[in-house]
Parts: C-alpha cells; sequence; structure tokens
C-alpha cells in the first residue's frame, strides 16, 4: 500500500555530530500520529528533513509514494505536505486576513500573477474568510499579526499551515506555551480542522497526545525505539524508561 | 470605502499633473516639475525592490541608465533612418529597455537576498559604471550621446520642443506608470512580495520560490526604471556615464527612503522634496551635499520610515479626532527645533565658508541676510550656541510630547 | 619577462595585504555585529588624511601611531552613539546609516581638505631603495608597508587566539547570546571590535597614503572592492578574506602591467567582434575586474570561496 508519508532509514549529521540515525517511519493516509521523546531528541530536525528545509545525510522520503528528500520546501508543499512551527512563524506586518491571503494562493492556482487584481478574486476571499472562522479570529480580520496574542498567534500559525489545502500535515508542538483552558481550545480546533486529513504532530503534551494520536512513534537519540497504539505504548517498558517515566496521561 | 472615495486620490494626482503648469508658468518651474515627475517613477519603480519585496539595491541607476542610453539611441536611430515612431513611444522602448536588462542582471542577483544581495547590486553597478569608459560606442565616453526629440515624426502635430509639451508628456507617461505600479501591489504576486519580505522562510512553505518572486519584481523594477530612464533622455536630450552611476542609485535610495519604504505614496513625496531640494540648494549652499548625507543619516536615525511613516503615525489619532491633543505640544517643540536647525545650518555654511571660500573669497558671508564673518569667534559663538540651545530645548519639551501620546492612546476607545 | 612577473607578485601581495588591512576588520564586524561597514573604506581616509596632518606639523612617525588611534576613537564613538541607535531597527537601517556615515565623512573631508589630492610624503627616513633586481629598484616603503601588513596580521592573530579578550571575540562572533548570558558586556566588545576594526583600516590609510594617491574618492574607489574580496571570500570567514585580498590585489596587479590588448591576446577575428571591447588594454579593463570576478563567484560558488554564513 501506499502510505501518506514514508520515511526510511533516513540519516541527518551536522559535522561529526549525528542527530538523526536511521529513521524508518511510515504514516497512514488520514492517520493521526504523534511522535513524543526527550528533549533533543532530534524531533524538529526530523521535521525540517520531512518539509525540505534540511536534506537528509542518506536515506528517503516519500510523499504518497514520491520521493521528497532533496526537494525543496515549495515542492514539497505544492505536493500537498505542508507544516507549522514551534517558534511561530507567521508574517508580522501583515493582517490576519492578509496572512490567510497569502496562503492559499498558489493551491488556488493564481501562481506569480501580476495581471489580475487580487480583490476581485471570490475564491479567494471566501477561502481565507472560510480560514478565518475556522480559526476563529474573524474578529481580528485587520490586525496586524504581529499584535496578537501568543494564543490567536498559534491559532493563526496553524491556519496558514492548512491554508493551502494540504493532505499531510505536521504540526511541531502546537500546543507550546499554552495555558490548559488554551489547550482544549486549540486541540478542537486541530481536530477539527484536520478532519480526513493525514496528521504528524510533535507534542510533549501526553494528555493531548493520547487523547489525539491513532498511533505514537517515540524518537530518543535520533532513533525511534518503538511505534505503536497509545495503548502499546504505555505499556512498553523501554519507552516508560526514556521518556514516560512515572507520569501517565490522563 | 466607496468607490467614489476610493478614486478620488487618483482624480486629485492627475489634476495635479495637470493644472499644477498653469499655477507655476515659469520655465524653471515646469522644468522642475519635469524632472519631479520623472524622479516620482523612479523611485516608485525602486522600492518595489526595497518596501515591497525587501530588496535593498544599490545600484539601481543601472536600469535607469542603461535604458536611458537605449532610448537616445533609439531616437538617434528612428530619425537617421526616417522610421515612423514618435516621440511618445520612446518610454515603452526604454521600459522594454530596462526589463531586459533586469532580466539579465537579475538572473545573477536575485540567486541571494539581503545583505549579498546589496553587495551584489553595488558591485553590478560598478561594473557598469566602469564599463561606461571603456565602451564608447555606447556611452559616448565623457560628454554623452545626444539627440534631439524634436527631429522624430510629429505626434497630432506636436514635436515637442518646448518644455510645457515635454512636460505634458512626461505627466500623462508618469501617471500611468504610477497608476500600473499601484495596481502590481493588488495583484497576487505584489501580495507575495510583501510575503516574501516579511518572512521569506515560511512563504516558501506555502508553496512560493521565493527566488522567483524576488526575480520577478526584480524584472518589474526594471521596467518603469527604464521608463524613467527614457523620459530623463527625452528631457535632457543627452545622456551621460552619470546616470548609470553611484550617486544615481543612491539618490533614489535616499528619494524612497526619506519619503517612506513603507508606504505607496512615500517615495512620491521624497521624490518631490529631495528634486526640489537638489535643484535649489545647489544653488544656495556649496555644502548641500553633506546636508543630503546629514539628512539621510537623521532619517535613518529618527524616523526610520521617513516622512510618510510620520505622517501615517499619526492616522489612527486622525481617525479617533485626537490630532488635537498633540498640537501644543508639537507647536512648543518646534521652536527649539527650529533652533537647533537654524545653529545647525550656520555651523555647516560658516565652515564650509571658512574653509573652502575664505582663502579666496575672504571672511565676509552672507546668511539667511545677516552679513558674517566665517574667522569671527563671535559668530561661532551664535552659531554653536543656537545649536545648543535648541538642543538642550528639545530635550526639555520631549516628554511633553510623550505625555501627549500617552493621553492620545488612552483616549482611544480600544480597536478604533 | 621574470622581471614583470617579480615585481607584479611583489606588489600584487601588498596590495593584497593593504586590502586584509581593512577586510579583515570588516569581517569581524560583520561577523559579530550583523553589519556590514560601508564607512569602513571612510575610516581608511580619515587614517591617511590625519597621518597627513600630524607628519605635516610633527612628523611621519608620530602620524603612524597616532592617527590610527584617533580613527579608532571616532569609530568607537559613532558605534556608541550612531549604530547602537538604530540596531533596534534591523540590519537595513544599520547597513544605510554606515552608507550615510561613508557619504557624509567623504564630504567632510573634502570641506576641510580640498577636493584635490594631498601632499602626503613618504618620510625621509624611509624614503631610499631597498633593493635591485633586473635592472629596476623597490622602494624601501614599500617594504615597510609589506612588514607593517604582516606585523599587524601576527598581531591580530595573536590577540585572537591567545588573549582572554581574543577567546571572547571569537565567541561572540558565532554565538552573541551565549556570551551575553555569560555576563560579558557584549555592548562594550562590540564597540571594542567596531573602534580596533576602525583603527585597523586607519593604520592601512597612514601607510598607504604616501604610496597611493590621499584624495577624498580613494574612499569611494576602495570601497567597493573592499565588499568584492568579503563576498568572494565567504561573508563571515577571515581566512576567506585573507586568500580573496590576496587573489584579487594579485590579479588586479597583473592586469594593469598587462598592457596587451584583448586583440593581441585573442586574435583579431575575436577582437573584430568585440567591437569597442577589442581594442581595449587589459589594463584599461583592471578597474572591472573584480567586479566581473564577483559576478562569476556568485554564479558559481554563491556561499564564497570559504563561506559558511548566509547574511
Amino acid at each position: 500500500m501506499t502510505y501518506a508519508l514514508s520515511l526510511k532509514d533516513v540519516h541527518k549529521s551536522f559535522g561529526p555530530a549525528q542527530i538523526i540515525r536511521g529513521v524508518t517511519l511510515d504514516v497512514k493516509a488520514g492517520e493521526r500520529h504523534a511522535i513524543i521523546g526527550p528533549n533533543g531528541a532530534g524531533k524538529s530536525t526530523l521535521f525540517h528533513l520531512i518539509s525540505g528545509r534540511i536534506t537528509p545525510t542518506s536515506g528517503s522520503i516519500a510523499l504518497n509514494g514520491a520521493r521528497i528528500d532533496g526537494l525543496k520546501p515549495f515542492e514539497i508543499s505544492r505536493r500537498g505536505l505542508s507544516r507549522s512551527f514551534q517558534v511561530t512563524n507567521i508574517f508580522p506586518r501583515l493582517s490576519v486576513y492578509e496572512n490567510l491571503r497569502c496562503s492559499v494562493l498558489w493551491s488556488l492556482g493564481y501562481k506569480y500573477s501580476f495581471w489580475r487584481g487580487i480583490e476581485g478574486l471570490r475564491d479567494v476571499r471566501e477561502r481565507s474568510e472560510q480560514l478565518m472562522e475556522q480559526i476563529g479570529l474573524t474578529s481580528r480580520r485587520d490586525e496586524q499579526a504581529g499584535t496578537l496574542t501568543y494564543a490567536e498567534q498559534r491559532a493563526l500559525e496553524i491556519g496558514i499551515a492548512i491554508a493551502g489545502g494540504a493532505d499531510v500535515i505536521l504540526l511541531d508542538e502546537p500546543m507550546a506555551g499554552m495555558s490548559h483552558s488554551e489547550t482544549e481550545h486549540a486541540l478542537a480546533l486541530i481536530r477539527k480542522v484536520t478532519e480526513g486529513k493525514t496528521l504528524i504532530m510533535v507534542e510533549h503534551d501526553m494528555s493531548v497526545v493520547f487523547n489525539v494520536a491513532d498511533r505514537i512513534s517515540v524518537l530518543v537519540y535520533g532513533q525511534i525505539i518503538a511505534s505503536d497504539a497509545p495503548s502499546a505504548i504505555r505499556q512498553n517498558a523501554a519507552v516508560r524508561e526514556a521518556y514516560l517515566g512515572q507520569a501517565e496521561g490522563a | 470605502m466607496t468607490s467614489v472615495s476610493r478614486a478620488l486620490p487618483w482624480l486629485l494626482l492627475a489634476v495635479l499633473f495637470a493644472l499644477l503648469p498653469k499655477v507655476l508658468t515659469s520655465n524653471t518651474a515646469i522644468t522642475m516639475l519635469s524632472m519631479m515627475s520623472i524622479m516620482i517613477v523612479f523611485a516608485l519603480s525602486y522600492n518595489m525592490l526595497l518596501g515591497q519585496t525587501g530588496l535593498l539595491s544599490f545600484g539601481h541607476a543601472v536600469y535607469y541608465g542603461l535604458a536611458g542610453f537605449l532610448a537616445i539611441h533609439a531616437m538617434n536611430y528612428i530619425v537617421r533612418n526616417k522610421l515612423g515612431i514618435p516621440l511618445p513611444f520612446v518610454p515603452i522602448i526604454g521600459g522594454i529597455g530596462g526589463l531586459f536588462f533586469a532580466f539579465v542582471f537579475g538572473w545573477v542577483s536575485t540567486k541571494r537576498a539581503g545583505t549579498v544581495f546589496s553587495m551584489i547590486s553595488l558591485g553590478l553597478g560598478e561594473l557598469v559604471a566602469a564599463s561606461s569608459l571603456i565602451l564608447r560606442g555606447f556611452f559616448g565616453g565623457e560628454e554623452g550621446i545626444t539627440a534631439n526629440r524634436t527631429k522624430l515624426p510629429s505626434f497630432f502635430g506636436y514635436k515637442f520642443g518646448p518644455q510645457i509639451e515635454v512636460y505634458y508628456l512626461i505627466a500623462i507617461w508618469a501617471f500611468i506608470c504610477i497608476v500600473l505600479m499601484y495596481a502590481l501591489t493588488r495583484t497576487p504576486f505584489g501580495r507575495m512580495c510583501n510575503a516574501v519580505r516579511e518572512n521569506p522562510e515560511r512563504a516558501e512553505f506555502v508553496g512560493y520560490s521565493t527566488q522567483r518572486v524576488r526575480f520577478i519584481a526584480f524584472c518589474l523594477s526594471g521596467f518603469f526604471a527604464g521608463v524613467a530612464g527614457a523620459l530623463a533622455a527625452i528631457n535632457f536630450e543627452i545622456m551621460n556615464a552619470q546616470s548609470v552611476g553611484a550617486a544615481q542609485s543612491g539618490s533614489v535610495l535616499l528619494m524612497t527612503y526619506a519619503g517612506g519604504a513603507g508606504y505607496f505614496f512615500g517615495p512620491i513625496i521624497g521624490a518631490i522634496i529631495i528634486t526640489y531640494l537638489q535643484i535649489t540648494l545647489s544653488d544656495v549652499t556649496g555644502a548641500w551635499m553633506l546636508y543630503f548625507g546629514l539628512l539621510f543619516i537623521l532619517v535613518v536615525m529618527f524616523s526610520p520610515g521617513g516622512i510618510a511613516g510620520w505622517i501615517m503615525l499619526h492616522a489612527p489619532a486622525a481617525r479617533a479626532g485626537q490630532l488635537g491633543r498633540l498640537a501644543p505640544s508639537y507647536a512648543l517643540a518646534s521652536i527649539p527645533m527650529a533652533l537647533s536647525l537654524f545653529g545647525a545650518i550656520m555651523i555647516i555654511e560658516t565652515a564650509h565658508h571658512q574653509l573652502v571660500k575664505a582663502a579666496s573669497d575672504g571672511p565676509a558671508m552672507h546668511f539667511f541676510g545677516l552679513a558674517l564673518n566665517s574667522n569671527s569667534v563671535l559668530t561661532w559663538a551664535m552659531a554653536v550656541g543656537l545649536f545648543a540651545a535648541g538642543v538642550i530645548g528639545l530635550r526639555l519639551v520631549w516628554p511633553r510630547i510623550s505625555d501627549a501620546w500617552g493621553a492620545v492612546s488612552l483616549a482611544r476607545p480600544k480597536g478604533a | 619577462m621574470l622581471e614583470l612577473i617579480t615585481f607584479s607578485t611583489l606588489n600584487g601581495v601588498l596590495y593584497g595585504m593593504l586590502l586584509f588591512m581593512m577586510a579583515s576588520g570588516l569581517t569581524l564586524i560583520f561577523s559579530m555585529m550583523g553589519v556590514l561597514n560601508f564607512a569602513h573604506a571612510s575610516f581608511y581616509m580619515i587614517g591617511a588624511y590625519f597621518g597627513f596632518e600630524i607628519s605635516r606639523h610633527i612628523g611621519f612617525w608620530p602620524g603612524f601611531f597616532i592617527a590610527p588611534i584617533l580613527v579608532g576613537v571616532i569609530g568607537a564613538i559613532v558605534e556608541r552613539y550612531g549604530l547602537r541607535q538604530v540596531h533596534k531597527y534591523g540590519h537595513v537601517p544599520e547597513l544605510l546609516f554606515t552608507f550615510g556615515l561613508a557619504f557624509v565623512i567623504e564630504e567632510v573631508v573634502q570641506m576641510f581638505w580640498g577636493k584635490l589630492p594631498v601632499d602626503y610624503r613618504v618620510p625621509p627616513s624611509l624614503d631610499f631603495v631597498a633593493f635591485r633586481l633586473f635592472d629596476t629598484t623597490y622602494p624601501a616603503y614599500r617594504m615597510f608597508m609589506l612588514v607593517t601588513a604582516i606585523a599587524m596580521f601576527v598581531f591580530l592573530l595573536a590577540i585572537l587566539t591567545r588573549t582572554r579578550v581574543g577567546l571572547i571575540i571569537q565567541a561572540s562572533l558565532t554565538h552573541p547570546n551565549m556570551v551575553a548570558m555569560l555576563g560579558h558586556d557584549v555592548p562594550k566588545i562590540f564597540m571594542l571590535v567596531f573602534g580596533v576594526g576602525a583603527a585597523l583600516a586607519g593604520l592601512a590609510g597612514v601607510i598607504a597614503g604616501p604610496a597611493l594617491v590621499t584624495q577624498p574618492a580613494m574612499a569611494g574607489l576602495l570601497g567597493p572592492i573592499l565588499f568584492v574580496v568579503i563576498v568572494v571570500g565567504g561573508l563571515g570567514s577571515l581566512t576567506g578574506a585573507f586568500v580573496a585580498s590576496i587573489l584579487i590585489g594579485l590579479v588586479q596587479t597583473f592586469a594593469v602591467a598587462i598592457n596587451a590588448s584583448l586583440t593581441d591576446l585573442f586574435g583579431p577575428t575575436i577582437g573584430a567582434s568585440l567591437g569597442d571591447l577589442g581594442n581595449v588594454t587589459v589594463a584599461q579593463i583592471a578597474p572591472v575586474i573584480p567586479y566581473v570576478l564577483l559576478v562569476l563567484i556568485l554564479i558559481f560558488r554563491p556561499t564564497g570561496l570559504f563561506g559558511t554564513r548566509e547574511s
């Protein structure tokens, strides 16, 4: 079967330092996959490799069966893979509406068009407003994105990631820095907007992970030590020792 | 915004272009208006790179100048070969020339962004400027290349000899270019330029090649710079190596930055003011280039958003009707500001006179009607004293301005 | 022929070392502060003029020691009261500030000393022939310049690698935030580095002034070449700056010495097809060669020869 995302023996070294030491991972279409692991395990690096920010030293990455390792981020994005960032990475001086509008343009096929007025493009406007509605930022439509509250920016961050209609979405610690109620809210949002899509999420908040994930992979020192259903992961001795310790998810 | 109120600024612009020569009728005034219009197009083309896409170029004059040379050669070619192309079509040739050179050089330039892009633009500018003395056929050596615009076929009876006719030709072209460049900002491409400026990495992750966006912006910018160059060729009927040089590149950078790169109308303001100063200041003082340098530094240090940025700073307060709160402290601050400005100018003028002119002309000088001696202690004491008084006064008054702004932001209802 | 090669090599290396004196300061400033100092060549010019003034009233040797210090102080003041204020606005305003500064410095120099070159002379103590080779003499002053440049280089290397301050500076090159966390006064280090960089450029000016022409245009002539050196060598790399300096120094010196035209070199058919270019001598296009090198590097190896940093 063709997996939505398939990593085969991926290695990444920066000079002598080996960060990713042979990761093999297969994610089915529509699956909600969480990647957990201690700090420094290489989770963000893995995301950078998948999304094209950096290239693997060896190994292959395939999206819906086609190789994407070595491609530039915009090429990978055009093939239907999208990501959010752990450190909020929005367009700070553009308005909320503008942030989303820029994120939908390519997927709606407008490319580098400089001969059509953007205000007249109905599908652009509708899609942007729909997105704004989904992430709950319609009331902040004309505010500069840099002036939003932290939680609002995180919501916008997710909004930009899903704007292009990608089938495979990578979310890098979407709940980072959120309070309990904000996390609840964000969780509901993520569930809603990733329905039917393949979701791969890096997260530290175990309650979220065990709540959302169909499968969990555990990354420790650049290797996956376990990849299974949440209940199996909870019982896994190696995982407990390396990471979970005594604390358990709700 | 209703469509009437949206069309209003453009109508106003068109009216200004059309009617200003009727108000300012002297030949010098009309020449100045012509030059301002050309520079507006040039500065707006530059801001496509700087303000909209975040690319700082130190060599933009290359596209202005090379296209200008192309235009002037074209004019000579048309006359020599009796082609049926009237003068109003020459700017198109300039635009295509600018586009061509931007395409060729842009392919190399836009491979990198940020500081490296700036250095490439500097290097390319120097390359072209240095080549101008070598390729005498195209650049005409030190004398440059001349043409006679009246020899081209007439256009509905117009031969464009008198400056007023040239002005209207330039004005119409300038208006068209301003409209087109504004329209560009409201296209998907224009919006993505802003996105690339704001966060190039994220722009890639939403599907756009930042290099491609920058390259297209570079080409389009070159097109309009080329139109400006052709208009200059038409206006002056001569092109020389200075138009591709570092001074010309620095000039358009100053115009755009001082006017305000963050708003569409910023470079328009900058072009008008700087052109005016360039023309008038050199008659009044020998130190005019020093003033430009200092003006630039002051803008960078105290108002990096330029004049437009400063104006728009007041927009929210204006909308909330709170400008009145600022008026008293502004009025108060204007006094020490004027004092320090006066003192600074006096220092510079006296120093300039003493260092440059006194040897040949003697120490007597005229300063705003006052007869002074550039080597007298009294003159120097006055100059320094005025400047110091102004600066001290400004420091004393500044807290009042801060307070006024504080009151303004408190008075505004949140989210208004 | 051998004579040409020997002297061109000597002069080329000398010119390259001069470039490196300035490029090293520029690289240090850029690596630490992220600012590409447009006014760096202006500090070079001020050094030359100060050296000239002091040598006029006191002597060359006092000028040799005092002028660079003065320039260094000016650099420190510029950093403290100018650049630091602009720092909060970002890299573009910083670059533009130094751009405006270069402009203002040129105008002020012109105001004080006039537009024409000034008569900054080689001091009598150094005004003799160093050696004679193949019927041509080589001035001792040039040997002095070479020795000074090498001494400065050794001194810089020693400070950077063997002193505490040097280690802190090296650390700040790549991890300024970390260094600040460790309790070091990073703003002061910035001021120090900027001042020392300026002083080095000033020293280059003091010794180059008598050999090359001391005129207000000297900054504008050398400035862009300096940036070519930095980009070709690779932004942020001292080794790269050194290699690129010597490379460009040699290339330009050799090019100026070659009087053959492109027609002579490549044959009449190619020469004719190049039109104007065909009749031009290699010496005439020598000023352009660094920029051609810049474009070539950017096409084939955009990070420069030894580059590690994106801007």
